[in-house]
Formats: C-alpha cells, sequence, structure tokens
C-alpha cells in the first residue's frame, strides 16, 4: 500500500471520528451532536454522488437535490400507505430516481454549459412544484413520516443505529465512487470533461456514458433522501428546494470537485460552519458567502486540494 | 493501380459567405503519404475535419474504404480506422500521458461500461499504450502530466493518441507546428518508421518535411486543389509557385 499524504491521513482520521461519533455524543451527553453528524453522513452521500458527475464529469447539475427529495417522498409516501418496509422503500427510491435522472440526462446532456445547468433547474424546479402539488400528501407543508423503515434485521428508530446505517451507506458510497473513477467508465467521464472533442476523435461517443453517470449519481443521491426522510422523520418539498441543490454544489466546490474525499471534507466543513456561525448570528450567510469565494479564490481545489499541496499528484 | 483508401468527391463547406472547401476532389491511394499543402486560411484544417467527422460538409461526398462515410460522426469514423492529429494541440492535459494513451486503446477495446475494475492495472490497456509511447519517443514521460510536458513533447503525444487507435488512415494537421529545427528532423524521422504501416495525410507548412515524406502532394488555395502530383511535378508547376511557394523559390 502506498503512504498516506495528508489528504489521506485527514480523511482517515475523520472517517474514525465518525465511526466514534455515537459512544462520544452519549459519554459526553451531546445527543446533538449525534443529530448533527447524522445528517453530516447523509449529506456526505448526496455530495459523492454529485461529485460523481459535477466533479469528475464535468456536468453542472443544478438540481440534484430533487434526487434527496425523490428518496425521501419514496419514504414519506409509502409509510403514509402503510408500507414500512425498507428495502422495498430504497428499491422504489431508487427505481424512480433513476428513471427520472435517465429523463432528464437524456434531454439535458445533449446542451452544454449553461444551459446544461438551467435545463437540469428547470427540470428539478418541475418536480418541486409537482411535490407542492400534492396535496393528499401534505403539498407545501410536507408529511410527516410517521413510522421508520423497516430493514427486518434492523430497524432506524434508535438514532445510533440510524447513524451507523448512514455512515455505512457514506463509506459504501465511496468506495464505489472510488472504483468507479478509476474504472475503464470513469476514464471515460474524466476524458468528456476534460477534452471531448479528443473524446471523439479517438472513438468515443461520450454521450451515453455521461447519461450512465447521470443516472447512477441521481440513484445513488435517493439513498441519501431515504436516509433524511427516516432521520428528519418528515419529508416537504423545502428539501428540494433549488437552494439545497446549490448547497451540495457548494459541498462539492468547498471539498475539491473530482477528488475522493472532497465531498466528505466538503459537507463536514459546509455543515460545521453553518452550525457555529448560525450560532453566532441570524445574518450568518453574510460570512459564509465571502469565507467561500475566498476559498474558492485562493484554493481552486478546495480543502481537498489545500491538503494535497504538499504532495503532488495522484488523486482517487 | 488499387482502389484509392479515401476519396473526396466534390467536397463543399462554407462558413456564411466564406467558401473554405470548395468542391474539393482528392483521392489518397493505400500505403500513400498524402501531403497537403497551402497557404494559411486555404482550408487544410477544415478538410482534415470534414474528414475526421468533426465538421459535417455541405455538399460533396466522402468515401471511405469503399464506404460511403459523410454522414458518420466522428467516433464511428475512429472505428472504421480514421485517427486524426490537431494543429493546436489538443490533449488531455490534466491526465498523465499513459492514461491519455490508454484512453485511446481503450476507446477501441470494446464498450467502456465497466465500472469496477481498476483501469489503470488493466494490461490490455497498459501494454499497448506502452507500446505506443515507445514508438513516438515518450517512453520515459509516461508518468508525467500531459500539460507538463514541453511543447515537442506534447506534439509527441499528439500522435501517440491517433496512433493507438490502430489506424488505417492517419490525418496528421501540421504535427510539426511550433517545433523548432531539431525536433522537427526528429519528427520527420519518427513519421518515416510510421509511414510504412499506416496511410497518412499529411498537412504541413514545413516543406523540409513534405519533401522529405510525401508521395504526392495537393495544393489547396482558397479551398480548391489547384495541383496534385509528385514532389518533383509539385515543384516544378508554375501555379504552384506563384500561389505558393513563393517568388523566392521561383526564382532559383
Ligand atoms: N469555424 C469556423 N467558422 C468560420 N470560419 C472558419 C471556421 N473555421 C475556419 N474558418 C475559416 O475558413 C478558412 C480556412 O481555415 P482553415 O483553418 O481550414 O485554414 P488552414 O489552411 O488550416 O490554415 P492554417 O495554415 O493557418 O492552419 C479560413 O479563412 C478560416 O478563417
Ligand atoms: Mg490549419
Amino acid at each position: 500500500m502506498k503512504s498516506l499524504d495528508a489528504r489521506g491521513w485527514t480523511a482517515l482520521a475523520l472517517i474514525l471520528l465518525l465511526v466514534a461519533v455515537p459512544p462520544l455524543a452519549r459519554t459526553f451527553d451531546q445527543n446533538f451532536y449525534l443529530l448533527l453528524f447524522t445528517r453530516v453522513v447523509i449529506m456526505t452521500t448526496a455530495a459523492i454522488s454529485l461529485n460523481l458527475i459535477l466533479g469528475y464529469g464535468g456536468m453542472v447539475s443544478f438540481g440534484h437535490a430533487m434526487y434527496v427529495g425523490i428518496g425521501a417522498y419514496a419514504v414519506g409516501i409509502s409509510s403514509f400507505h402503510g408500507l414500512n418496509d425498507g428495502w422495498a422503500q430504497m428499491a422504489l427510491a431508487m427505481a424512480v430516481a433513476a428513471v427520472a435522472a435517465l429523463a432528464i440526462g437524456a434531454m439535458s446532456l445533449r446542451t452544454k454549459g449553461v444551459y446544461f445547468i438551467m435545463i437540469t433547474l428547470a427540470f428539478a424546479q418541475m418536480i418541486y412544484f409537482v411535490a407542492v402539488g400534492l396535496s393528499r400528501y401534505g403539498g407545501d407543508d410536507g408529511l410527516t413520516v410517521k413510522r421508520r423503515s423497516d430493514f427486518g434485521l434492523f430497524g432506524l428508530k434508535d438514532p445510533a443505529v440510524l447513524y451507523y446505517v448512514a455512515l455505512a451507506v457514506m463509506l459504501a458510497a465511496l468506495w464505489l465512487s472510488w472504483r468507479m473513477v478509476n474504472s475503464r467508465f470513469g476514464l471515460v467521464l474524466r476524458g468528456a470533461k476534460s477534452n471531448d472533442r479528443r473524446m471523439a476523435a479517438i472513438g468515443f461517443a461520450t454521450y451515453r456514458y455521461r447519461l450512465a453517470g447521470f443516472v447512477v449519481a441521481g440513484t445513488m443521491c435517493a439513498v441519501a433522501g431515504v436516509l433524511l426522510a427516516n432521520f428528519s422523520d418528515f419529508v416537504s418539498p423545502a428539501t428540494m428546494h433549488w437552494t439545497r441543490s446549490g448547497d451540495l454544489i457548494v459541498m462539492v466546490v468547498l471539498g475539491g470537485m473530482g477528488s475522493l474525499f472532497g465531498p466528505l471534507f466538503g459537507t463536514v466543513a459546509f455543515l460545521l460552519l453553518e452550525e457555529v456561525l448560525s450560532g453566532i448570528t441570524e445574518a450568518w450567510q453574510i460570512i459564509f458567502g465571502p469565507l467561500l469565494l475566498a476559498l474558492v479564490l485562493y484554493a481552486r481545489g478546495g480543502i481537498d486540494g489545500l491538503l494535497a499541496k504538499r504532495t503532488e499528484r495522484g488523486d482517487g | 493501380m488499387a482502389e484509392p483508401l479515401l476519396t473526396i468527391d466534390r467536397l463543399v463547406k462554407r462558413f456564411g459567405g466564406l467558401t473554405a472547401t470548395d468542391h474539393l476532389s482528392l483521392e489518397v491511394m493505400p500505403g500513400e503519404v498524402h501531403a497537403v499543402i497551402g497557404p494559411n486560411g486555404a482550408g487544410k484544417t477544415t478538410l482534415i475535419a470534414q474528414i475526421a467527422g468533426e465538421l459535417r460538409a455541405d455538399a460533396g461526398e466522402i468515401r471511405f474504404a469503399g464506404e460511403d462515410i459523410t454522414r458518420l460522426p466522428a467516433p464511428a469514423r475512429s472505428h472504421r480506422g480514421l485517427a486524426r492529429s490537431f494543429q493546436v494541440t489538443s490533449l488531455f492535459a490534466d491526465m498523465t500521458v499513459e492514461d491519455n494513451v490508454a484512453l485511446a486503446v481503450q476507446a477501441h477495446d470494446g464498450h467502456s461500461f465497466r465500472f469496477l475494475a481498476d483501469a489503470r492495472r488493466d494490461a490490455r490497456l497498459r501494454d499497448p499504450a506502452r507500446a505506443v509511447l515507445a514508438r513516438v519517443g515518450l517512453a520515459e514521460r509516461g508518468q508525467v502530466r500531459a500539460a507538463a510536458l514541453s511543447h515537442g513533447e506534447q506534439r509527441q503525444l499528439e500522435i501517440a493518441l491517433a496512433l493507438a487507435t490502430r489506424p488505417r488512415l492517419l490525418l496528421l494537421d501540421e504535427p510539426m507546428a511550433g517545433m523548432g529545427a531539431e525536433e522537427s528532423a526528429r519528427m520527420i524521422e519518427r513519421l518515416r518508421g510510421i509511414k510504412s504501416q499506416v496511410t497518412i495525410v499529411l498537412v504541413e507548412h514545413d516543406m523540409d518535411a513534405v519533401f522529405a515524406l510525401a508521395d504526392r502532394i495537393t495544393v489547396l488555395v482558397y479551398g480548391r486543389a489547384i495541383a496534385t502530383g509528385r514532389p518533383d511535378e509539385i515543384r516544378r508547376n508554375a501555379q504552384v509557385r506563384e500561389a505558393y511557394l513563393g517568388d523566392e523559390q521561383a526564382a532559383s
């Protein structure tokens, strides 16, 4: 095995810390941190999925929170109808997300740049308003999830169990994205981002690969949505508001686009900063905004880039 | 004589009011190095782009190995055996040299819906990639990022990317662009080595290279082929001298 660099050590330390959150929270009687980190871990999965297409594939999808919403509503609606089987809910969430991503991707991936951003945003807004219009399921106000998902061997009622499930999902997503970005498929995605014209010249029609990446990312993100609905015992259109999609992009950019651990770094930093700053002042975004800007301007590779400075090359 | 490998028949490409390719006809025979020369803006790059499938011709026909490919998109033409290099270097700048070439190998090794296996340890990609790098003189540079190569090395990688697809016809758009005399001379030697294995259309301003490598030359002016012939014929052609080779050469 290669020796770890600064970013590898940071990631390892962070993951060990994440594993230790529930016992630490219990020891110090700080349940609040368990909840905070549950959210961190769930959103990291969402950010990992976005990083696949945004970071590695160069597809700036401005509607990614939609898939979180799809996953959350899959839980909300099925539990409303008395179906609480977690596996079935998971399968439903992933299937709907995959179909949505396939349809949206098929149309939007024919465009580039700003058009792509606008089209993905437009579709996400459409789905958002569909959710608002679901008056039976609470419409704008959302819908309470009365019973959490039941996975047979385990339920998600115990906060520590939910946390570890979310952490396991996050680690699985991390593993999958690591394998994928270094696979033949992943190299095609990277190539398409780097130089699509050359890709065509050497014989790649990249559209179907980018579409496949888009579908994988959306499907993975829906899993985060399933967990989020269980975590908050509630789903509402706000989950897929366009500002939530913006947050996801910020997490990925902040952490370092197209780096394996970037989404983890970015999500941890984003949610902790949000927590700390909003404790100081209501107008925390006034501090957060410039901070982000500074990082993006001075550290183009995000947090991962800062950590990697000392050690040249060798990502993923 | 054998069938031409590539036949271009009254090809037309217009950019607004400008006719960049003007009823151009051209035949490339198997095994030859066919140079295309002409002044700046004559339409050489535009022609290459149409043969490679990047630009759609407005009229006319392109036949390759007996098949009409006029409407095929670029990736499909690559799979028929066409490969091009770019006048303005166009690489995967953020990837290593070996990754660059391995990707070109991968494009011709079945589909790429393989999600889990590590492509960087895939001998089916890496071995041919290294072999191609050795052929263009970049064997030692495999692990360097493409962006970190010198200009001359980037030009070598340009050709490596095209060669890695194992083409039947190689379209080279000014392979010596921006090279010093010494580098050019070495590139000529490399191309000499390659020419026995693949048919080449060579666009080049460097006349030493053209006369050293070409079996036949077509002279392009304002999108039209004003002459085609063996190097000695082209050298003697008065119209060509006037239009392209310039007075000093005409006088000498
Ligand atoms: N995409 C385009 N849109 C409009 N005009 C173009 C385009 N591409 C090329 N042209 C014009 O077409 C003509 C032919 O250009 P082309 O690049 O093919 O010339 P060239 O022979 O390769 O020149 P050079 O020796 O400088 O590389 C030029 O007048 C150029 O300005
Ligand atoms: Mg040109």
